[in-house]
């Protein structure tokens, strides 16, 4: 008897995949019928590309990368680009173990992880980071009637740490004259999980408060701090819209009809832009030390020049210099060259609202994935 | 607890080829088991041992133990929440679908109660940020103001009222199709004429429940709040969207700050996890295992000692 | 012994005491949820805040209760109150519960119904850049994970079940039962890496498969499996065991065309139960089962994408057109209980048909 039930179960169940996978509309079963709309964009080299390419890491730039391998497979048809958003350490580490072709990453490979080996890449080469997602982080709260505040860094660090307990402290209301603070508690709402917008947002805080931040720069958010954890940018996104007097921060794409915060850069208080966080990183140097290739910024946070907004968060792209398999290093070459381009960063940004690379650092970038091989 | 006994008499008859091979499959799923679960513990062993034994990153605390125990009470404090609401709730569900309904509506009830747990918890967690969470922020705030002399409701509020009590109400939400439906095919099972005969005797449904339902329904009601409670322990993506979570050790059900749970915790770091801390998050894992080995150890301990009907 | 007209408070057989009119506990309930209405309309005028709706129904459950079992102790003694308060308990426990799952599914078909339309069941999201797309990819990878669990996991359930239930006993029988409970409590994320683990030994680092990600969700589903199974195993009652044995059937005859039948309903129920609780797992997936946009049909090789990994994933990072994301994520959902409701289905429909006739 169970054996005919389960057969029919199978039956049905098989049947049923049967009939869902006839084939989907949208993909190129033999021919192109693609969406409409998105095959305009030609290939970066005009040459086409075939084969697969699989890349894993950092979230934050999940909506960039679907937007990059929609354009970029839209020119090539044959090509398949999977990009798991697992997050930077997973992504770091598929790469280092060879799972995976290119890494995306909130932070630059770390002196340790460059001492060991590469699975993907020619023994004794070294991959490189090329920052080609830049997105600022924005201040976002939840206050009734309270559309923008100015805030310095110190009376940031002290609302995230807890010093700062109420939106009339004279601390936010001297800066704010014009704003009506209500006499409620501030709920501070930071990532629950670890994340490069908790290290960024951390390392600006350290850099420009650091009397009021003793906690150095990090990743899980200490319990002495107290706040409310969030998981994800939508998590803290909807901790804030759904709480009352919250206060967070997030990717700026997302700070959708939230309040946010201009930080006071020098005399000014700047609210976040796409060009006033693309100027933050031109005005940075690069990490002394790194090897050849390696484009690892090192953003300068107390920057006080005008109109720039130094709260930004930089994701790399990390990718072999010298591939074991040609196949892949051309096809890493051409997507990585499709992203580094205007077009790929207009399609980019476009998707995911974070702010495209200036022309100079276009063309560093480009230079360093010309040599890949 | 095995039935199968009086049928071994009458021997040489028994002895047929196709018995041997059909309890050999039997006995080699029953092994598999304990073979896959064996591979999972070394698996967690290996993994864990490098951060049990070595030292940890200064900032996560002082040596491992030190950093697993608020997760361990989180876990616990968060299920044992859970199955307080869930299982009494689950119970009369169940009693309600068997004994209270009109049949047609409790058949229609029993699938909806079953649709349930498809849920994808993903989804249980948007509803506990997007529904549950606003909903009781409120009567939080009310309970901090009227009720904050108890330790369990001690001010200040949460602001946006995702706390362990609410992550405790989706857990309990998860588990109560679990163990309802198990609760409500095992009350069905009660023998007709035990109910009858109860109720022929004057009792009333109350009182023929008690005498006959339950006592018949004792050992499964505990096995599925054993696979209710497994899955409050383990479960991880709601938890980890759900809940504020920070390293504190509290009871307090109401505030900003809540313990985290080992699974929520693991999802939650190992997206950015690498060298040591993937060894520390496994670990944690591994103690998550050794608690549900105890808390089931101890079930099993309760039941022997309550079980007195040797009917069975 | 003939004056049934006044009620007695200490009526001794239940034959003679007085009955409430069947409209009674209708009208308390009435009652009680008016003057709780009054005491929200109170509270609301004094605080100033809205009409709460969550007091009305407590303050009426409450009083209802405590009105019913006074009104019947007093009319129709203790047992009657007794039978009554429960009554009113498991009633009230129902609905409270049920609040909770029809918000949730409220929510989920509000929200699902937004892209419920061909494109979401025709297209995968290959190309697709802010708005459109569909979820074809993940409802065949959906199926085709949870079928492979399926297949590794209730086979091994319920021949562990028949092995504890009929044949075993002594130490093995004990270590499995203990051990399957254990099981309940892995974690569903250390499933997945384990199953990353297992698979990374044979296919190298960075593997990803459908099929890994069966075996993960089939560590989950076993002990469902085995303790619904054989918790209706035991229920089969003993004299159709002994009265097949005593006609001389095999005892593997016996379990195979005498129990496993009796039992299949209730078999039925649990495996679909385990199913349903795999089928939404997200954690293990997104490690082993990985995340792509396109078809993949073999689940031996390459990345599979399923429903909840696809949920979890448009909302965790949506683009700027936030809301196309989140309405995937919500549709994506949808769709899952409605693959689980036709599942639930089917396997009603087959128990039916090979359930033996009974009186229930």
């Amino acid at each position: 008897m169970k054996f005919t039930k389960l057969g029919r179960v199978a039956v049905v169940a098989a049947a049923g995949a049967l009939l869902l996978s006839s084939c989907a509309a949208n993909e190129p079963a033999g021919e192109s019928d693609a969406p409409a709309g998105t095959d305009e964009t030609t290939a970066p080299e005009g040459s086409s590309f075939s084969g697969d390419l699989a890349g894993a890491g950092a979230s934050s730039m999940g909506a960039a990368q679907e937007a990059w391998i929609a354009g970029f497979q839209t020119a090539n048809p044959d090509v398949d680009i999977t990009y798991d958003p697992a997050g930077s350490g997973a992504g770091r580490e598929q790469f280092i173990a060879g799972g995976v072709s290119f890494a995306g990453s909130d932070a630059y490979l770390k002196d340790e992880e460059l001492a060991g080996s590469f699975g993907a890449c020619v023994a004794d080469t070294l991959p490189v980071d090329l920052p080609v997602y830049i997105s600022p982080i924005a201040v976002i709260f939840n206050v009734e009637g309270v559309e923008s505040l100015n805030m310095d860094a110190a009376t940031i660090a002290q609302i995230f740490s807890g010093q700062i307990t109420k939106w009339n402290d004279p601390a936010i209301a001297d800066q704010n004259p014009d704003a009506t603070l209500p006499d409620a508690n501030i709920t501070a709402v930071h990532r629950s999980d670890d994340s490069g917008t908790t290290e960024n947002f951390t390392e600006y805080l350290a850099a420009t408060a650091e009397s009021d931040w003793s906690e150095g720069v990090f990743e899980t958010w200490p319990a002495s701090y107290g706040g409310e954890g969030a998981q994800g940018t939508s998590g803290v996104v909807d901790a804030v819209t759904n709480g009352t007097n919250t206060i967070g921060y997030a990717d700026a794409s997302r700070a959708g009809g939230l309040g946010t915060v201009a930080l006071q850069v020098g005399e000014e208080y700047v609210p976040f832009t796409a060009a006033a966080a693309a100027a933050a990183v031109d005005a940075s140097p690069r990490v002394e030390g790194r090897h050849e290739g390696d484009i690892a910024v090192d953003l300068d946070r107390t920057t006080t020049e005008a109109g720039v907004y130094p709260l930004v968060l930089i994701s790399y792209a990390i990718a072999c210099t010298d591939y074991t398999d040609d196949a892949q290093a051309e096809l890493v070459k051409g997507y990585l060259s499709y992203i580094a381009s205007a077009e790929g960063q207009e399609a980019g940004a476009a998707n995911a609202g974070n702010a495209p690379i200036s022309d100079s650092l276009r063309d560093e970038i480009l230079a360093v994935v010309d040599t890949i091989q | 607890m095995t039935t199968a006994a009086p049928a071994a008499p009458r021997a040489a008859v028994t002895n047929r080829p196709a018995d041997i091979v059909f309890k050999a499959v039997s006995t080699t799923a029953g092994v598999l088991i304990l073979i896959a679960l064996g591979g999972v513990a070394l698996f967690l062993v290996v993994q864990a041992v490098p951060a049990i034994i070595g030292p940890i990153p200064e900032e996560e605390g002082a040596n491992f133990w030190a950093w697993v125990w608020p997760l361990t009470f989180g876990t616990l404090w968060s299920a044992l929440l859970a199955m307080v609401m869930a299982v009494p709730l689950a119970v009369a569900i169940a009693l309600f679908i068997t004994h209270y309904a009109p049949r047609k509506l409790a058949q229609f009830l029993g699938y909806l109660i079953d649709l349930l747990a498809a849920i994808p918890s993903v989804i249980y967690g948007l509803w506990g940020i997007a529904v549950l969470a606003p909903f009781f922020q409120p009567g939080y705030i009310w309970l901090a103001q009227n009720l904050g002399w108890l330790p369990l409701f001690s001010p200040p509020a949460s602001g946006t009222g995702r706390t362990i009590l609410t992550a405790s109400i989706v857990l309990a939400v998860m588990v109560l199709p679990i163990i309802t439906a198990l609760c409500r095919e095992i009350f069905l099972q009660t023998p007709r004429l035990n109910e009858e005969a109860a109720l022929a005797l004057g009792a009333t449904r109350w009182e023929m429940i008690k005498m006959a339902v339950l006592p018949h329904g004792r050992s499964g009601i505990i096995a599925s709040s054993i696979l209710g409670l497994g899955r409050a322990l383990g479960e991880t993506m709601a938890v980890a969207m759900v809940l504020a979570s920070s390293g504190v050790v509290s009871f307090v059900l109401i505030g900003s700050q809540n313990p985290s749970t080992i699974a929520a915790n693991i999802a939650l770091r190992f997206p950015e996890a690498h060298g040591i801390t993937v060894n520390m998050l496994i670990g944690s894992g591994l103690v998550l295992f050794a608690i549900t080995l105890l808390v089931n150890a101890l079930s099993r301990w309760i039941i022997a000692k309550t079980t007195v009907d040797g009917g069975r | 012994m003939t004056t049934t007209i006044a009620p007695s408070r200490t009526a001794q057989n239940p034959l003679t005491a007085g009955q409430l009119p069947p409209w009674a506990p209708w009208g308390l309930l009435g009652v009680s949820l008016l003057i709780g209405a009054a005491i929200a309309g109170l509270i609301a005028g004094a605080s100033g805040s809205d009409f709460s709706v969550v007091i009305v129904g407590l303050v009426g459950f409450v009083l209802y209760l405590v009105s019913v079992t006074v009104v019947s102790q007093l009319i129709e003694g203790g047992r009657k109150a007794a039978d009554r308060l429960v009554t009113g308990l498991v009633v009230g426990a129902f609905l409270l519960a049920l609040i909770p799952l029809i918000s949730l599914i409220v929510t989920v078909v509000v929200n699902g119904a937004a892209r419920f339309d061909l494109q979401f069941f025709t297209w995968t999201m290959r190309n697709i850049v802010g708005e459109g797309g569909g979820v074809l990819h993940a409802i065949v990878g959906t199926v085709l994970v949870t079928l492979w669990a399926a297949i590794i996991s209730v086979p091994v359930g319920i021949f562990t079940a028949i092995y504890l239930v009929e044949y075993g006993r002594g130490a093995l029988a004990k270590a499995i039962t203990f051990f399957v409970d254990v099981m309940t409590g892995i974690p569903s994320i250390v499933a997945g890496l384990f199953a990353y683990a297992l698979f990374a030994l044979f296919a190298g680092e960075g593997v990803r498969s459908g099929l890994g990600g069966a075996v993960a969700l089939s560590l989950l589903m076993i002990p469902t499996v085995v303790r619904s199974t054989e918790e209706m195993l035991k229920l089969v009652p003993n004299d159709l065991r002994e009265a097949s044995l005593a006609l001389g059937v095999p005892k593997w005859l016996t379990i195979a065309k005498v129990v496993l039948p009796t039992a299949l309903a209730g078999i039925v129920t649990g495996v679909t139960l385990a199913i349903a609780r795999v089928i939404g797992e997200t954690a293990p997936l997104l490690i082993i089962a990985g995340f792509t946009t396109n078809m993949n049909y073999n689940v031996f090789d390459g990345r599979m994408m399923t429903l909840p990994v696809f949920a979890y994933n448009q909302y965790i990072s949506p683009g700027v057109q936030e809301q196309a994301y989140f309405d995937r994520a919500w549709s994506a959902a949808l769709v899952l209980i409605l693959i689980v409701m036709i599942l639930n289905i089917g396997a009603r429909v087959i128990a039916h048909f090979f359930a033996p006739k009974s009186g229930r």
